[in-house]
């Protein structure tokens, strides 16, 4: 009885206890990885179409969300001179639009920006050069029918990640979702909520002037840039506004967005 | 025989986690506004409790007295991440909509009561069984009240439209109600009131009886 309560004992169970435990669970971890990558990746495909309001959950299942990407054009936008990079130079910088993911170019320094403090408006801390859309291209024009921005910012715990959708004046929203967030179930994740994304297609995010006009509101809504705030998460509903400020702005995608607009900005 | 299988069914009605112990209801109001959702998370829970009581069972006769709950918080948080992952493996929606919960089964009272109070003193068989029958109480508790939530929350089940909608054209206008926790509250409620009703020997003893009526001389 004495030796099983033993400094030695004690230290001894503990020691194999976290061994066992840390090569179980690393070793699921690692054996189901890249299914739980396959799933994340149809994931996010699935909120660039449904953003895009090509995907219907009545109609569409899981099976033709690949079918139904093959609709988009990925396209890489260089953010610094806000123009799209040709093919040559992709083949250059040796990035494939179709595999390329902004998201592991922002731990590299050649690849993305420190932002600095004032201008870092949904407090990112850095910025990418090279972005992924997925457009839609107009039938018989030069332009297109829907553009796909990627968007991303602080809300209340975490960075949340998800897509806004344009129509073809690069203004008009078609749809916005969210694909990753730490906000809390119930309340900031409810910007995951169909029906609270339902409010902003036919939104427009400048106003006359240009100004990013979009306004997350708390209660009664109204007009064409405003939204309906969430109940119980002001801060997520703040930071939902400041991602399209930032990325709708200046350092955003608005520079690129310019050459859409009919009437500029 | 006869032992095993009164420790598997005796936690089913005769000593149910939620309605008698009145444990684990936190992710029972949480979790049950869909079916679908609802019987992966009674699939989850039921195997973290099999398997911690499983393990810790087997293991008890080497553990330290003074580090016995962090030994048993190790094995089910262990077991905890790993269902999360084969979740997010084979069903990623459902653990995207379960959310934090799944994690939370760490934390759930059947888990660790069990481990503390039979696995600790019982052989691994009993114990698994044991984990087992009481995940089974709590899964059959969670399905009943999933499933008058989503029927009559959105009038479907299981996903499939059971009652047809006012706003889909049918007759049938959704509960909002049901779709928030209180709902399962209430039926929780409704359940054990029901259960105790028919099995008087669960009724617990008031603990607490105010005085009768005193006059004011007899205080002072």
């Amino acid at each position: 009885m004495s030796s099983k309560d033993s400094v030695r004992q004690t230290l001894l169970v503990a020691f194999l206890l976290c061994l066992v435990c840390s090569i179980v669970v690393s070793g699921t971890a690692v054996i189901l990885k890249p299914m739980q990558d396959d799933n994340k990746l149809l994931d996010r495909q699935k909120n660039i179409l449904a953003a895009a309001g090509l995907f219907d959950s009545q109609v569409h299942t899981n099976a033709d969300v690949g079918m139904l990407f093959e609709q988009f054009t990925p396209l890489i936008v260089d953010l610094d001179e806000s123009r799209l990079v040709s093919e040559n130079e992709l083949d250059a910088l040796g990035i494939d639009p179709v595999t390329y993911d902004p998201r592991d170019a922002l731990t590299d320094p050649d690849l993305s920006n420190a932002l600095p403090r004032d201008e870092d408006i949904a407090n990112i801390k850095r910025r990418v050069r090279y972005t992924t859309v997925y457009v839609v291209a107009e039938d018989g024009g030069t332009g297109f029918e829907t553009i796909v921005l990627p968007i991303s910012g602080y809300g209340l715990w975490g960075i949340l990640y998800g897509y806004l959708a344009l129509e073809g004046d690069a203004n008009t929203v078609t749809g916005i979702g969210f694909y990753e967030l730490k906000e809390t179930p119930g309340l900031g994740a409810e910007v995951m909520n169909p029906r609270w994304q339902g409010q902003w297609p036919g939104k427009e995010i400048y106003d006359g002037n240009g100004r990013v006009a979009i306004d997350v509101v708390q209660g009664g809504a109204a007009g064409d840039h405003e939204i309906d705030g969430l109940a119980g998460a002001t801060l997520t509903s703040r930071g939902v506004e400041n991602i399209i400020q930032f990325w709708m702005g200046e350092n955003g995608f608005r520079p690129f967005l310019e050459q859409f607009r009919p009437s500029g900005i | 025989m006869s032992e095993l299988r009164e420790i598997l069914t005796r936690p089913i009605l005769a000593n149910n986690p939620i309605a008698l112990q009145i444990l684990g209801i936190c992710s029972a109001l949480a979790i049950t506004t869909s079916l679908r959702v609802t019987l992966v998370m009674c699939v989850a829970l039921t195997s973290v409790t099999a398997f911690s009581n499983l393990f810790i069972s087997m293991i008890r006769g080497y553990m330290p007295g003074n580090i016995r709950i962090i030994i048993q918080m190790t094995i089910i948080a262990s077991l905890v991440i790993t269902v999360d992952q084969f979740l997010q493996a084979f069903a990623y929606e459902i653990s995207k909509s379960l959310s934090v919960f799944v994690g939370l089964i760490i934390t759930n009272c059947i888990v660790m009561g069990r481990a503390e109070a039979f696995a600790m003193k019982n052989p691994p068989l009993p114990s698994f069984i044991d984990g087992l029958g009481n995940g089974l109480g709590y899964s059959m508790i969670l399905i009943v009240v999933g499933t008058l939530r989503e029927l009559f929350g959105s009038g479907s089940l299981l996903g499939y439209q059971v009652l047809p909608l006012i706003e889909q054209g049918g007759w049938y206008q959704a509960n909002g109600m049901m779709l928030l926790s209180p709902s399962a509250f209430f039926i929780i409620g409704f359940l054990i009131w029901g259960l105790r009703s028919r099995r008087t020997d669960q009724v617990e003893q008031a603990d607490y009886r105010p005085a009768p009526h005193t006059a004011p001389e007899e205080v002072f």
